[in-house]
């Protein structure tokens, strides 16, 4: 471990286990740590979980599933692709992952934002939710596999299908399966039969634009590239068609 | 079988969050190459296993003996042991028989005696039984006769050039037992696991194994029983009670005995869904249909993802809505497949390319049509990447 500055730590995490490394950056925080860069990270699970400040969390390889479960304000930056799981139930903070991310991104969020730069896995933001102010958001740069949003409850996920090429469309399937609550934006369009039945799709009002627009900017900000570029092109909306889809599913 | 219950907890995070881990690597130039990065990737999951069974696969193994079927046997008795050898005499030529040499580490509790033979087909029994069948139908069935009618005695292992280890522990601990960093192979497979169903016992470690074909599985086959019945009408029995048996039997029916390419095998173990169907062409339409109406039976329901390998290939395949993770990455004109990403990055850091293919879409590595190097750049694209 290295102490930079007095509030600046960097700790080389190769061989540390899951448990010991976050231990390690519970005391770190505890003690006022500011910025840590963990280097070396190779698959430790439940980075930053249960950490309540807003420390900013470099992470340098690949952590482990769970990047950030549960975490209540800080700002975790991978520089490479993150596993499954990540923002799993997160209640406050930022993941930005500077690569792609695997299956179940955003699970469950109850607050705070992910950007990933490029694709993620099966079923992204699966069952977010939002209450009053609490509104999570998922902002995906490349596409995503089947099952996005499902579930989805609450909060922003924003699809930008920006490594698409000419012509080529979004392939996942079941967009939506089961949506109840929060909103769906997409670059570029989808067939019907890509949708779940529980979604309606719209166009964008200006306030949409505007929603939209915000975290687009977060996003080139984080991946250094053209906002007004990616703003200028076709987007739709999909909003959930009902707000108990499944209400008469158990009621005999 | 270990009572996890008496493990200490430091860290009084007593959920155990589990899942079993896959692992395989296979250098599609044919290059052979060491355990030791297999044995560190798959230890780098240790978590998502319990310590209740780690295996390897490992093909190119034996040069020395190319054309001599390895069987691979656990006895845990005596008499099983002259049991077998006389059952192996009768029919085989013994050409070398020697014990597996282990190391014991302290987490290896009671291991069996493993017994390794290099057989071939004596020819007066080939020229009587081999008429009709081929002589792998023959090693299959006798395989089968003697893990089903001699007790305490089990062959896990009986392809050519190839092996299987596997036991009760972690894989990295198994590895340390048959002390496989000293082995070398060109493609190898690795198993960590988190038994759901059935006990932790020595046989019931993956991979499992039918002639020269492996397979590690995490997941659970939920159409086990629909897919044992149909096996059994082909002379499969199956015995370990455990679901990841009926992919090796299926895959030896259809791959060996039936001929069909892995991308085939693919759609019948992962089908499209019929809406799905529909939309494709009319050729594909009628393929894929005639595939789903044949082999129903086959089907696996559920979530899974399995790496299966034999002589010269390793695929990768999930179910259709991938509820269990895999993730490729290629350096040069080695193939990786992982439950993890990390656990390929700890090994290979520098990959040319890593990505998160679809579900049902078969990823596959072969001698055939070996990697070219370079030919995968540095530009990921997680989704929606067509296998090789």
């Amino acid at each position: 471990m290295i102490q930079t500055t007095e509030n600046e730590i960097t700790i080389d995490a190769a061989g540390v286990s899951f448990r010991d490394l976050n231990t390690k950056l519970r005391e770190k925080v505890a003690c006022g740590a500011e910025k840590i860069v963990l280097l070396n990270v190779c698959g430790q699970r439940y980075i930053g979980t249960d950490l309540n400040s807003p420390v900013a969390i470099n992470i340098v390889g690949t952590p482990g599933n769970n990047l950030g479960s549960f975490m209540d304000g800080p700002q975790i930056t991978v520089y490479g692709n993150a596993q499954d799981g990540s923002g799993n139930t997160m209640n406050d903070g930022q993941i930005i992952v500077h690569g792609h991310a695997g299956d179940i991104t955003g699970l469950a969020a109850r607050g705070g934002n992910i950007f990933v730069r490029d694709d993620v896995g099966y079923r992204a933001g699966i069952h977010m939710k939002e209450y009053e102010d609490k509104k999570p958001a998922l902002v995906i740069g490349g596409t995503a596999q089947d099952f996005v949003g499902e579930y989805m409850a609450g909060g922003v996920l924003i699809l930008l299908g920006l490594n698409l090429k000419q012509g080529e469309h979004h392939r996942a399937n079941y967009i939506g399966t089961g949506m109840h609550g929060g909103i769906i934006y997409i670059r570029g369009t989808v067939e019907e039969y890509q949708l779940g039945k529980e979604v309606g799709v719209a166009e964008l009002t200006e306030d949409d634009y505007r929603v939209l627009g915000e975290y687009v900017g977060d996003y080139a900000d984080h991946f250094d590239c053209d906002a007004k570029q990616i703003m200028n092109s076709s987007f739709i909306k999909l909003y959930p068609r009902y707000l108990r889809p499944y209400g008469r599913l158990y009621a005999y | 079988m270990r009572d996890l219950g008496h493990i200490q907890n430091p860290y009084s995070d007593g959920k155990v969050i589990d899942s079993c881990s896959i692992f395989g690597m296979m250098d599609t130039s044919g290059k052979r190459f060491s355990g030791e990065g297999i044995i560190r990737a798959i230890g780098n999951m240790h978590f998502r296993g319990n310590g209740l069974g780690g295996g390897f696969a490992v093909y190119g193994l034996y040069p020395e003996h190319p054309d001599d079927y390895a069987f691979h046997i656990m006895y845990n008795s005596d008499a099983a042991k002259i049991e077998t050898e006389e059952y192996l005499n009768h029919r085989f030529d013994i050409n070398l028989a020697e014990v597996v040499p282990t190391k014991l580490n302290e987490a290896i509790i009671n291991p069996p005696l493993v017994i390794r033979y290099f057989a071939s087909i004596k020819p007066e029994i080939a020229h009587a039984h081999c008429v009709n069948q081929s002589q792998d139908d023959y090693v299959v069935s006798r395989v089968m006769e003697i893990n089903t009618h001699i007790a305490d005695s089990f062959v896990f292992s009986s392809g050519k050039n190839m092996a299987v280890f596997k036991g009760v522990g972690y894989p990295e601990e198994i590895a340390e037992y048959f002390q496989l960093a000293q082995y070398e192979g060109y493609l190898w497979t690795a198993h960590g696991r988190f038994p759901t169903n059935t006990r932790g016992w020595w046989g019931g470690a993956h991979p499992f194994s039918i002639h020269d074909w492996t397979v590690v599985h995490n997941g659970e086959i939920s159409s086990y029983g629909t897919n044992k019945r149909f096996l059994e009408e082909y002379g499969y029995e199956c015995t370990m009670q455990t679901d990841t048996e009926v992919v090796a039997y299926a895959v030896d029916l259809l791959a060996r005995r039936h001929n069909l390419p892995v991308e085939i095998i693919a759609k019948v173990f992962s089908p499209p869904f019929w809406h799905a169907i529909n939309r494709r062409s009319p050729e594909q339409q009628e393929m894929l249909g005639t595939l789903r109406q044949v082999y129903s039976g086959l089907l696996l329901n559920g979530p899974f993802t399995i790496i299966l390998a034999h002589q010269g290939e390793m695929i990768g395949l999930t179910d259709r809505i991938r509820l269990r993770p895999l993730t490729v990455g290629v350096k040069g004109s080695t193939l990786y497949l992982s439950s993890e990403e990390s656990a390929i990055r700890l090994i290979c850091p520098d990959l040319d390319k890593a990505w998160i293919p679809m579900g049902g879409e078969p990823i596959i590595g072969s001698l055939k049509s070996p990697i070219i190097p370079g030919s995968y750049n540095q530009n990921s694209a997680a989704a929606g990447s067509q296998g090789i």
